[in-house]
């Protein structure tokens, strides 16, 4: 039975096109056969936020889907926002403010927040805990990434 | 874990995606947003041998004006319904809820439909669609049946849907005149699952009388759990804050069945039910005054 698909999917505005099962996960796409190792993989059930990745300018869970259900889709990874000598403001926001220790969430953190921002300008403390309800974060205890979303947003 | 192999459809009319459940019976599963089904793919809970993705079914993504109540297709995302103007005005219960509903990641792709057909005793929209005396169409290759809300769901993550068919709309009817809603739950942290839920919709006649208390509960066993009795105590008197009381308090000790788990005791649960309930109600009744003497009243 030949159970390949093969797809086309822009990724951070470079199209790519692979064959693959279609048990493939986005986020085992876009980590082995893409290589783009931003995006992180905690719980594959929905739960941690750091796989968060824009489906056509939105933010899900790209462990939550299937690469084949990309096909002829738009995806943007954390690779698209900045580079480290030109980081993207939220991400400078970041760095400056502390809301990164080990690192781990901060992909599913910046992609939930980038789009937030984007809508949401200038958002009071209470709407942007709920834009994060759904990143949990081991380290920070949360309150620097609401310091480096207001920063952010102030620099606007 | 990864999901085990499947063969995948993806359909872009729902003929097509029926005649696949027609041929692959209890072998397939439909795909909606995925975001309960993947999961248990991932963990191998479900194994299906077939996958049917309704992702390209653009028929099935809308939703619109019906007679004074709505018509819901079962595709729209939890998000789309969570911002809809006419959702808000229409069906403010079930505006109420949306962004109660898991995290804004997870409503841009689930569906209000994958919601309802996944079952889940837990799950906002399934007591909300009961409370609102809601009906759903299902379609297989052979026919097409309307399933009243109060009966499709049978059973934990189990419904009246064959393998072979689909959940393609919901019918959401107007609230009566002189109605009011209130929909409360408590959980551990914002968002999660709920330890103890109730929605409610309730009725007063052009006396001030309660007519019809539709209360629905959550995690309150292995379905929703419709008060019956509380509503006969309610129905034909002023909804004095005695008589809510011991409705709510009725419906809490002789109604519901919660279980015991990590998250909390039964005795626990049904403490919250309780008091949860006569909450609801008290909001319920006060909007629909509110509504009756032409305050606007949050309508
Ligand atoms: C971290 C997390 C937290 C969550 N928190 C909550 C919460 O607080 N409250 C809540 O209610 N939900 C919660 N959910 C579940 C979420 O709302 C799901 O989107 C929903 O339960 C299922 O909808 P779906 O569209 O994703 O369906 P899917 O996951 O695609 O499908 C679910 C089931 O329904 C079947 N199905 C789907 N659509 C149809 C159809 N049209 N016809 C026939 N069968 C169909 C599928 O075959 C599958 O068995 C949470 C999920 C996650 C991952
Ligand atoms: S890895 Fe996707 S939400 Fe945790
Ligand atoms: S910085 Fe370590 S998990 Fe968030």
């Amino acid at each position: 039975m030949n159970n390949l698909h093969t797809i086309t999917v822009t990724v951070n505005d470079t199209p790519y096109e692979r064959t693959v099962e279609p048990r493939l996960l986005l986020s085992d796409f876009l980590r082995h056969d893409l290589g783009l190792t931003g995006t992180h993989v905690g719980c594959e059930h929905g739960v941690c936020g750091a796989c968060t990745v824009l489906f056509d300018g939105e933010p899900v869970r790209s462990c939550l889907m299937f690469a084949v259900q990309a096909n002829g889709h738009k995806i943007t990874t954390v690779e698209a926002l900045g580079t480290p000598d030109n980081l993207h403001p939220l991400q400078e926001a970041f760095w400056e403010s502390h809301a990164v220790q080990c690192g781990f969430c901060t992909p599913g953190f910046l992609m939930s927040l980038v789009p937030f921002l984007e809508q949401n300008p200038d958002p009071t403390e209470e709407e942007i805990r709920e834009a994060i309800s759904g990143n949990l974060c081991r380290c920070t205890g949360y309150q620097h990434i609401v310091d480096a979303v207001k920063l952010a947003a102030k620099r606007k | 874990m990864k999901p085990a192999p499947f063969k995948y459809y993806a359909p872009v009319t729902v003929d097509e995606a029926l005649a696949h459940l027609a041929e692959h019976g209890y072998e397939a599963k439909p795909l909606a947003g995925g975001q309960s089904l993947i999961p248990l793919l991932n963990f191998r809970l479900a194994r299906p041998s077939v996958i049917v993705d309704l992702n390209n079914i653009s028929e099935l993504f809308y939703i619109r004006p019906d007679d004074g109540g709505l018509l819901i297709g079962a595709m729209t995302r939890q998000r789309q319904v969570e911002h809809d103007p006419l959702v808000a005005e229409r069906a403010p219960l079930v505006h109420e809820v949306m962004p109660q509903i898991a995290y804004p990641q997870i409503r841009t792709r689930g569906t209000f439909g994958g919601s309802l057909a996944h079952a889940d005793p837990s799950a906002e929209l399934v007591a909300v669609n009961i409370a609102l005396n809601g009906r759903f169409r299902l379609r297989s290759q052979a026919a097409e049946r309307w399933v009243p809300a109060d009966e499709f769901f049978v059973g934990l993550f189990t419904t009246a849907l064959e393998p072979e068919e689909l959940l393609v709309e919901v019918a959401l009817p107007p609230m009566p005149p002189r109605s009011g809603w209130a929909f409360q739950q408590i959980t551990r942290r914002h968002h999660d699952f709920c330890i103890a839920g109730v929605a409610v919709v309730v009725t007063l006649n052009d006396r001030g009388q309660c007519e019809q208390a539709r209360m629905v509960f959550l995690s309150a066993g292995d379905r929703p759990v419709i008060a019956h009795q509380a509503a006969e105590m309610l129905k034909g008197h002023a909804p004095s804050p005695e008589l809510i009381q011991a409705a709510a308090e009725k419906a809490a000790r002789d109604e519901i069945d919660p279980g015991s788990d990590i998250h909390a005791s039964a005795e626990y649960r049904r403490h919250l039910a309780g008091v949860l309930a006569r909450r609801v109600l008290t909001q319920a009744f006060e909007r629909a005054k509110a509504r009756e003497t032409g305050k606007s009243g949050n309508w």
